[in-house]
């Protein structure tokens, strides 16, 4: 029996999206969590190798694989609950929906990835990547309170819970979040929700990237607490010069004492966004990111922030920077070399700090690798978690690169 | 087994007759506060309000504060994940770790995370905050500061009812308004506390006292805040609302609170503090049934928690030496469980599994979930050698291993493996929920 028949008889016709895509790879449509666990423990007996795709509006689906696993079917959102400001969606439902439904019951999930507006909630959730808004509500990982995954032998497992604390267990959540799908694939997500904000203004202030550093920091020391406080490059931010978007979100009382706060900070030099303009500045640099072939992201101590967008400008280029100065966290976008990657990697590492390659065609993934070098005696941990998790190495996902 | 100031509510850090106790009391220097990027770097031992109290000329704190905050260790904390009731806004323990240096099993030292807080490959820091010790003993921690608010509000509302009070807190959390924390007492625990030396002038005829603090960086908006809080308080059923004048009766507002565990040490000679959590909006019902459950039992269960996050602690108070009154108590704990997981809640939010809610663990994760957290366990630790018989409950893993393949479809040939063979092998789980 071919590999098509047996996923056939296993999850029927429809499951099967495209016979043989471009580089004919078969698309694997699971339409439940459970149809998910049959396809990978089939995996692991046949030894097929399985690819990982969501929208395919994010990473290249381009590994080479006997098989891609979509999650696009799971797209089902079984709960929001206003009244516990919490939601379950499945890994497959796209962000621009999710958050339609999510506004529709007056609640917000305060994240804003980088991408297209239909990547999937999976993609997002297994990747880490978080926008501007980890400024005022932190990383992936503080918005998810539990997740369902399947590992590479057919497992379901279950993580964390839907309520807002929870110690029950090892927190293997963590694990999945960021974890681009190297220990499971997520299928179900339990997120941590706000309610939708009152108020939501966005600032902007065009200048030099060094004046604009010196405002960035003059607005942290007076104490305000922006949502979002972003440092942007030209091209990004579609201005002349840097630009410096302030986004305050919350309570009218909130937003209105922290807009003077920001007058103050700034002597009045910010111009304000109306609603429309703002929502097309943000949405526009989060998708400016995915048109560039190659993404990264790194994380260093917040005043290590000018002194590390220097680096990228010198090492590969700053055209497409998006920086959160104030928590040292930058995201880069464009074109590089494996060589030029390696060496950056090299460079930073000797400064304590990780580079995590977030989107790139497979030759350069599998040459270096999302993560790269781990840090002493963490390399040992990393593997038998990934043994532990897909014994069978079913998952082809390049986590460390070839060097 | 390691143990830090030993206050955990658990038994995480009880030992049994075979293991030797690592006490890491004596790793106790801050090593380093770092203002400009709100940092700091402590040993183990630190004790939680120290650094806070180290920090606060830098006009910066440590958010996450656990009651037992001026004896307990930031190690432990770590271990725990432990919560506190400022974690409403600011986020518990697993938010604010940086970067850690942590000792294997084996006795290997590594380095997870980097001092930026970005996850250097995956998130093990993440991991590891929360594993009860099963892991590995951090011997160095980097920890997330954050600058202590310019403008505080607490307020203290009083109600009639446990179901009003209940219906408060649902009213402020869906409101959009953040409260630095939330806090809730029944009766039982006002009392409890009006009798100590920490008596806050909670009033005594109240059902349930509601314990609101609202910060930010400007007072206009702090204000405002409070407020719409008392607002809605007021909608809702309070019957008044006092707000701390100065900082010497918000002090005492919090005493009462921060010292109820104590306090209830006047109401009988032993009390078995419990955790739960459930979703915020089940509170009132859950509320009432602990109260039957009580009622059936013939127990004293005082409700002190943080009701914004809908983290339960009913404690129970008894005499260990009536004969028969211990079995009353572990069947009224267990009903109580039950009832935070039948509306969709967890079995501890901040306490941690320890030993005391081990057999709990089936209620709320399946054979393969378990089976998946043993097998991590075993990652770090493969002998599992360090905190022994905690967290997960081993010998029903055992069982699972040897039941043999789970079908995986037509014409499968799943394989058993012994969970043995690997270091990292997931022993087999049975899918099904079970009970010990």
């Amino acid at each position: 029996m071919s590999l098509l028949e047996r996923v056939r008889a296993l999850l029927g016709d429809d499951a099967v999206e495209i016979a043989g895509g471009p580089d004919a790879v078969p698309r694997v449509a699971p339409a439940s969590p459970d149809a998910v666990a049959l396809l990978l423990g089939t995996a692991r007996e046949e030894g097929w190798r399985v690819r990982l795709e969501g929208a395919g509006t994010w990473l290249p689906a381009d590994a080479p694989a006997d098989l891609a696993l979509t999650t696009r079917r799971l797209d089902r959102v079984p709960a929001i609950e206003p009244q516990d400001l919490s939601a379950t969606a499945e890994a497959g439902i796209g962000c621009d929906l999710l958050r339609q439904q999510l506004a529709d019951r007056g609640t917000w999930l305060a994240l804003d990835p980088p991408g297209l507006a239909g990547r999937t909630l999976g993609s997002v959730v297994a990747t880490a990547t978080a926008g501007p808004l980890r400024q005022g509500f932190g990383a992936v990982r503080d918005h998810v309170l539990g997740v369902t995954f399947v590992t590479g032998d057919g497992r379901l497992v279950h993580s964390g819970g839907r309520v807002v604390k929870n110690v029950a267990g090892y927190d293997l959540t963590k694990l999945e979040a960021g974890g681009f799908g190297a220990f499971g694939v997520i299928v179900l997500v339990h997120l941590r929700l706000r309610a939708l904000p009152r108020a939501d203004q966005t600032f902007v202030l065009a200048g030099t990237r060094e004046d604009l550093t010196q405002v960035a920091e003059d607005i942290v020391a007076a104490g305000l607490q922006p949502a979002a406080l972003e440092l942007m490059s030209p091209a990004l931010a579609r201005r002349e010069g840097w630009a410096l978007a302030v986004r305050l979100a919350g309570s009218a009382a909130l937003v209105a004492s922290q807009e003077a706060g920001l007058r103050g900070a700034s002597g009045g030099r910010f111009t304000a966004l109306r609603a429309d303009e703002a929502h097309g500045f943000w949405m526009r640099a989060a998708e400016s990111v995915a048109t560039r072939p190659v993404t990264f992201r790194i994380g260093g101590l917040p005043d290590s922030s000018d002194e590390l967008l220097d680096l990228l400008q010198h090492q590969v280029g700053d055209e497409w920077v998006s920086a959160s100065p104030a928590v040292g966290a930058i995201r880069w976008a464009g074109d590089t070399t494996v060589d030029r990657l390696r060496r950056l990697r090299r460079t930073l590492a000797g400064l304590e700090v990780p580079l995590t390659l977030e989107r790139a065609p497979w030759p350069m993934r599998s040459a270096v690798g999302h993560f790269g070098a781990y840090r002493e005696g963490v390399g040992p941990l990393v593997a038998s978690l990934r043994r532990t998790f897909d014994p069978g190495e079913a998952f082809v996902v390049a986590v460390e690169g070839s060097e | 087994m390691p143990r830090g100031a030993g206050t955990g509510l658990s038994g995480g850090a009880l030992a049994d007759g075979s293991a030797v106790l690592v006490v890491l009391t004596r790793l106790n220097r801050i090593l380093r506060i770092d203002p400009t990027n709100r940092v700091a770097v402590v040993e183990p031992g630190v004790v939680n309000a120290r650094l806070s109290a180290a920090a606060a000329p830098l006009g910066l704190h440590y958010a996450p504060d656990p009651s037992s905050q001026t004896a307990c260790t930031i190690g432990g904390n770590v271990a725990e994940n432990a919560g506190g009731p400022h974690c409403l806004k600011y986020g518990v323990t697993a938010n604010h770790v940086l970067a850690l240096e942590v000792v294997l099993a084996d006795g290997r030292l590594v380095e997870l995370g980097s001092p930026g807080g970005e996850p250097w490959g995956p998130d093990l820091v993440g991991l590891f905050v929360g594993s009860e010790g099963n892991f590995g003993i951090a011997t160095r921690i980097a920890v997330r500061l954050h600058p202590l608010p310019r403008a505080v509000r607490t307020l203290l509302a009083d109600f009639a009812s446990l179901r009003s009070a209940g219906e408060g807190v649902s009213a402020v959390i869906a409101s959009g308004i953040v409260p630095a924390a939330l806090e809730m007492m029944d009766q039982s625990c006002i009392n409890a506390v009006e009798d100590s030396v920490y008596a806050a002038g909670y009033p005594r005829d109240a059902a349930a006292v509601l314990l609101v603090e609202l910060d930010g960086g400007a007072e206009a908006a702090v204000a405002a805040e409070a407020t719409t809080v008392a607002e809605l308080l007021l909608t809702h059923g309070a019957r008044s609302i006092r707000t701390a004048s100065d900082a010497a009766e918000r002090e005492r507002l919090w005493q009462g609170r921060k010292k109820a565990f104590g306090a209830m040490g006047r109401l009988s000679r032993d009390l078995v503090v419990q955790d739960a959590v459930v979703p915020r909006s089940a509170l009132p019902d859950v509320l009432e049934t602990i109260g039957r459950i009580a009622a059936t039992y013939q127990l004293t269960v005082s409700n002190v928690f943080h009701a914004g996050d809908g983290n339960l602690h009913p404690n129970i108070s008894f005499d260990g030496a009536v004969p028969g009154l211990k079995a009353r108590v572990d069947a009224a704990s267990t009903e109580i469980m039950e009832a935070c997981i039948a509306v969709g809640g967890t079995i501890t939010g901040e306490h941690g599994v320890g030993l005391d809610k081990l057999r709990y663990m089936p209620l709320i994760f399946d054979g393969d979930s378990l089976a998946a957290m043993r097998a991590v366990r075993r990652v770090w630790d493969p002998d599992e050698r360090v905190n022994p018989g905690k967290v997960v409950p081993v010998h029903a893993c055992r069982e699972w291993a040897g039941w043999g393949p789970r079908a995986t479809g037509p014409g499968s040939a799943g394989q058993t493996r012994p969970g043995t063979a690997d270091p990292g092998a997931m022993p087999r789980g049975s899918g099904d929920r079970m009970a010990v």
